[in-house]
């Protein structure tokens, strides 16, 4: 009895603790079935999107940079194909035999089969590791005959910056060079490790235009980043071409000629459109270089060089115009009423309190009258009207030949150059202006800078006819650019006038031509001899050096004989031809010596270059829809 | 009188049937829907790996479909063979999973950091899982004939504790911390449903609350790291906490219907780790959405409300606590492999019964089943307490 009872009593216990269990088991259940619903379909937009993140990797497409072509649409910036060979571990198997076999192939340095086989330990398997890039044609073909030895070898095509041209254009254009850290915004475009983005000239001016819009490419990956398929591509848009007023066979025959020398710079303008033709400086660099990394000895060498080759001296290059300023002083005292048949007796100096002021020609011009004192170059002369206008009226009429402040062209790196006032010295130097300050810059010395450019400007508002010219190297209108356009994309070929009356313009006109077209003019010799071709022009010989009162004493030293970092700078502007001007020059030789001996020859045969090409006279090229279509 | 002759002609029947039942009789009685239940489950498995392999049969279907096969025979077998004989054979094949434990330590190969398996060339034998069922035989064996007033004598349960902590000592220090647990919480069901008192329970309790600083320091970094990383699994998540939130990743994306068979990314991308071992659960949840994942836990409902029927059918106290505690077994099982997939417990090596690939725990859950169907059939047998078939 108490067996059976017993057993009765174990065995409800048993029967409530088992259901007792199975409810429990039951609630555990639900809550897994509830965190399931949680999970699965609370949270579910939030673990989808997580997901997809997971899944998917964005891949940017980086644009194809926009060519830049000169004014007849010959390319002189443009993206070549760059091989490069790339190895891929996985399908390699054995890298170091597979590399073996490459350098039977091709050409690798000790240093590259490291670089390789360190590469291939830290990346991913099935990550492409660069070999070598810029292969020729030659070596290309060779991987790909011997393809079937070279398992995991591929040739992947990128692309690079080209320019043919070289040196030739390097200050307009300038180069595109890898992306440094301080140039990162946060587009991640600027983190590709090959992207390049424009460093100077042209290509930095116009890099957002050139460079164009990524495009992005969704890819599927796995858990290590492997990618299985593309999902969807979305194109950027491809760089815009650029085209340049820039003619380039006339800049090479410009840089060409100016390489003659050792330091020089040369422009050469359209006097109606303001149209760069040529904007060269020498000595100049091969922008290539810089494309592919530039050794830190070959950099040093150029910030090194004394002649600055990595300076475009057309634009930021600060001289003293010398006589080729006269013009302007001449124009000042015709405005202030100055008869141009005024006349003076020039005997070789002027005397001002105990100074003397010398005449370049020691026995003197004897009497002459503006055209012949512009003719003939006569610093008396100018000393005189100088005297009469003062200094302010001169730089009044300095600046609005475009003198004394920027350009505003199209290119990083301009420089202001200076033309003094009375206000400027006070302010600036805290002394009050001397008199013989405004006489030796009637001849261009003194405080007064220009920049080549400027000069250049300065004849071409001359020969125009007094309307402002504004120099350009796109047609397209660019912010800095301080002339608006009616429609805002196309400068204007028409130009505010400068209100100078054209009887004004007409004795400093006739000035420059005696200056080449008269035996007695100081660049006859320079002359242009052809029909129709004919230039006006004005020289200029700036110091560089101090006169010292001992060396005037005992009479100046020949600047031959002097060594050239003291010798004068040669300047030369001019226009042609000269009875329908259409195009300006300025050369700056530095420390060439003479004006009219070294800057008005070369002037000369860029000139006849220029107009036997005129290419002021064929329709250029332009831009639409992309497409380089012939102007009408 | 009456009585008495009433018990002795109860005792007669119960004696007749069960001694004289023949094989032929057995398989008549063989509860089928439960083995039905075991292939859809397995069936379940065997897809999901099949879609694990990007739709392939190898590696992983191929090999978990033969072991099926031999599950089922093995299963059969167990079926079939008198409880008496798993009665009297319990603390033997107790002590051989204890023996085949040991061994672990010096023959057994590593995998995740600790030592599991024994290379029998055939198989990758793993000893843990096989404890899981001997130790619920061994418990039923002490506890069988144990009167109320007996289990509530401190002395009567110091076999069965013992019985529970040496396999647990030797586990944790493979160190495999998910199935330590896992063997006590067997016990500990075993324990309930055997009588212990609750009282008893609530001590033991409290002392183990009480040791956790202590256990803490013999805890492995990567143990702690679990832990920790189940506290706050998103605080790093490529870190420790990577499984638990792509998991959870995989399996919230998968939404009510799913992505479809052979279709889930996170799982075919390679961003679920370990998809067809312990996270399968959430690889099928990512196919098949939560309606698929219901249908599983629904299905496990079933074979774990057999597993208690069975239970309260045994006429014989052996047979009742083998039952109950073979289906606390599989509860747990089950619940701390989708509770750990969803980030509801820590990341702990238990697989998910019959789905997840691995032999010795789909050759251990068919002989559990079997074991179910052996007290199924011979509910009515009585057991001595030397486990003879008539009580002297």
């Amino acid at each position: 009895m108490a067996l059976i009872h017993e057993d009765n009593e174990r065995s409800k216990t048993f029967t409530r603790r088992t259901l007792l269990l199975g409810g429990g088991q039951a609630v555990l259940f639900s809550t897994l079935a509830a965190r399931m619903y949680y999970l699965q379909i609370i949270e579910s937009d939030r673990y989808k999107m997580l997901a997809e993140d997971n899944r998917i990797n964005l891949r940017l497409l980086p644009p194809p940079r926009g060519r830049i072509v000169d004014r007849y649409g010959t390319s002189m910036a443009a993206n070549q194909q760059n091989y490069r060979v790339v190895l891929v571990r996985e399908q390699a198997r054995d890298v170091g035999q597979t590399l073996d076999r490459l350098a039977r192939v091709i050409e690798l340095s000790e240093y590259d089969f490291q670089r390789v086989m360190r590469d291939v330990t830290h990346k991913r398997a099935f990550v492409p590791v660069m070999v070598r890039d810029y292969l020729s044609w030659e070596e290309v073909s060779r991987i790909e005959v011997n393809a079937p030895d070279l398992p995991g070898v591929n040739i992947e095509v990128g692309q690079t910056r080209h320019y043919p041209y070289n040196e030739q254009l390097t200050h307009i254009l300038g180069y595109v060079s890898a992306v440094s850290e301080s140039e990162l915004t946060g587009d991640p475009l600027l983190e590709l490790p090959d992207f390049r983005i424009g460093k100077q000239g042209i290509e930095k001016q116009y890099d957002g235009t050139l460079r164009g819009a990524a495009g992005t490419s969704q890819l599927e990956v796995n858990a290590v980043g492997r990618v299985i398929r593309e999902l969807s591509r979305e194109d950027g848009n491809p760089g815009q071409d650029l085209v340049l007023t820039v003619d380039a066979t006339l800049q090479t025959y410009t840089h060409e000629r100016l390489q003659a020398e050792r330091s020089a710079a040369a422009v050469v303008m359209d006097i109606h459109t303001g149209d760069l033709l040529a904007l060269a400086s020498t000595p100049g660099y091969d922008p290539n270089l810089f494309n592919v990394g530039l050794t830190n000895e070959v950099w040093n060498q150029l910030v090194k060089d004394p002649l600055t080759p990595l300076t475009n001296k057309a634009i930021a290059g600060h001289y003293a115009p010398g006589s080729t300023y006269k013009p302007v002083v001449a124009l000042a005292a015709l405005e202030s009423g100055i008869s141009p048949d005024f006349e003076v007796f020039c005997p070789g100096f002027m005397k001002l309190g105990n100074a003397r002021f010398h005449c370049w020609k020691k026995g003197g011009h004897g009497k002459v009258d503006m055209y012949k004192a512009t003719q003939q170059s006569c610093d008396v002369y100018y000393y005189e009207l100088s005297k009469r206008v003062g200094i302010d009226r001169m730089s009044a009429m300095a600046r609005r030949f475009g003198l004394g402040s920027a350009m505003g062209i199209d290119l990083p790196g301009e420089r202001p150059g200076l033309i003094p006032t009375r206000d400027w010295k006070l302010a600036k130097i805290g002394e009050p202006w001397q008199l013989g300050e405004t006489l030796i810059s009637a001849i261009g010395q003194g405080f007064v800078l220009t920049t080549p450019l400027q000069l250049a400007v300065m004849t071409a508002r001359l020969a125009n006819g007094g309307k402002a010219v504004v120099p350009r190297l796109t047609r397209q209108a660019h912010a800095a650019q301080k002339v608006e356009s009616p429609d805002g994309t196309e400068l204007p070929d028409e130009f505010p006038d400068m209100d100078i009356p054209s009887a004004h313009l007409r004795v400093v006109q006739t000035g420059m031509d005696l200056v080449t077209n008269n035996p007695r003019g100081t660049a006859y010799r320079a002359r242009i001899k052809e029909k129709g071709w004919e230039m006006a022009g004005k020289t200029g010989t700036s110091q560089v050096r101090r006169i010292t009162m001992a060396e005037r004493a005992a009479g100046v030293t020949k600047n031959e004989d002097l060594p050239w970092r003291r010798r004068d700078h040669a300047l030369f502007v001019a226009y042609a031809p000269v009875h329908a001007p259409r195009y300006a020059i300025a050369v700056v030789v530095e420390h060439g010596g003479g004006g009219s001996k070294v800057a008005a020859p070369i002037a000369r045969d860029i000139l006849i270059e220029t107009q036997r090409r005129d290419p002021s006279g064929t329709p250029p090229i332009a831009l639409v829809g992309g497409q380089l279509v012939k102007r009408g | 009188m009456a009585q008495r002759q009433r018990i002795f002609f109860v005792d007669r029947l119960a004696a007749l049937r069960n001694n004289e039942m023949s094989l032929r009789e057995k398989i008549w009685q063989i509860n089928w829907s439960l083995i039905v239940l075991a292939t859809l489950i397995s069936g379940i498995g065997i897809a999901m790996l099949y879609s694990a392999a990007n739709g392939n049969i190898d590696p992983w279907a191929s090999r978990q479909l033969m072991r099926f096969g031999a599950g089922i025979l093995i299963l059969l077998m167990v079926a079939v063979i008198d409880i008496r004989i798993w009665f009297r054979y319990a603390y033997a094949i107790y002590f051989v999973a204890l023996a085949l434990l040991v061994a672990v330590e010096f023959l057994g190969v590593s995998g995740m950091g600790a030592q599991r398996w024994i290379d029998l060339k055939v198989i990758q034998l793993q000893p843990s899982e096989v404890m899981k069922v001997a130790l619920v035989l061994a418990l039923a064996r002490c506890f069988h004939g144990m009167a109320l007033e007996d289990i509530s004598r401190p002395t009567s349960l110091v076999l069965p504790i013992a019985i529970t902590l040496a396999p647990a000592a030797l586990v944790l220090k493979q160190p495999d911390l998910g199935t330590a647990m896992m063997l006590l919480m067997v016990a500990a069901a075993v324990f309930f449903c055997a009588g212990v008192r609750l009282w008893k329970f609530a001590v033991v309790g409290i002392a183990a609350l009480g040791s956790i600083p202590i256990a803490w320091q013999f805890l492995r970094e990567y143990q702690k790291q679990r832990v920790l990383t189940f506290l706050n699994p998103e605080n790093d998540p490529l870190g420790a906490g990577y499984h638990t939130l792509q998991s959870k990743i995989a399996l919230g994306s998968g939404g009510l219907f799913g992505k479809g068979f052979m279709q889930g990314s996170q799982s075919h991308l390679n961003f679920l780790p370990e998809k067809q071992t312990d996270f399968i659960f959430t690889m099928l949840a990512e196919e098949f959405g939560m309606i698929g994942g219901l249908i599983l836990l629904v299905l496990y409902a079933i074979l774990l409300t057999y597993g208690i029927a069975i239970a309260l059918r045994a006429r014989n106290q052996f047979g009742s606590v083998l039952a109950m505690g073979l289906t606390c077994n599989v509860f747990f099982y089950v619940f701390i492999n989708i509770a750990m997939v969803m980030g509801l417990v820590p990341v702990v090596g238990v697989p998910l019964p019959l789905v997840s690939y691995g032999g010795t725990a789909m050759l251990t859950l068919m002989a559990t089943i079997g074991l179910l169907i052996s007290v199924y059939i011979h509910r009515d047998v009585r057991i001595s307490r030397r486990g003879l078939g008539i009580e002297v």
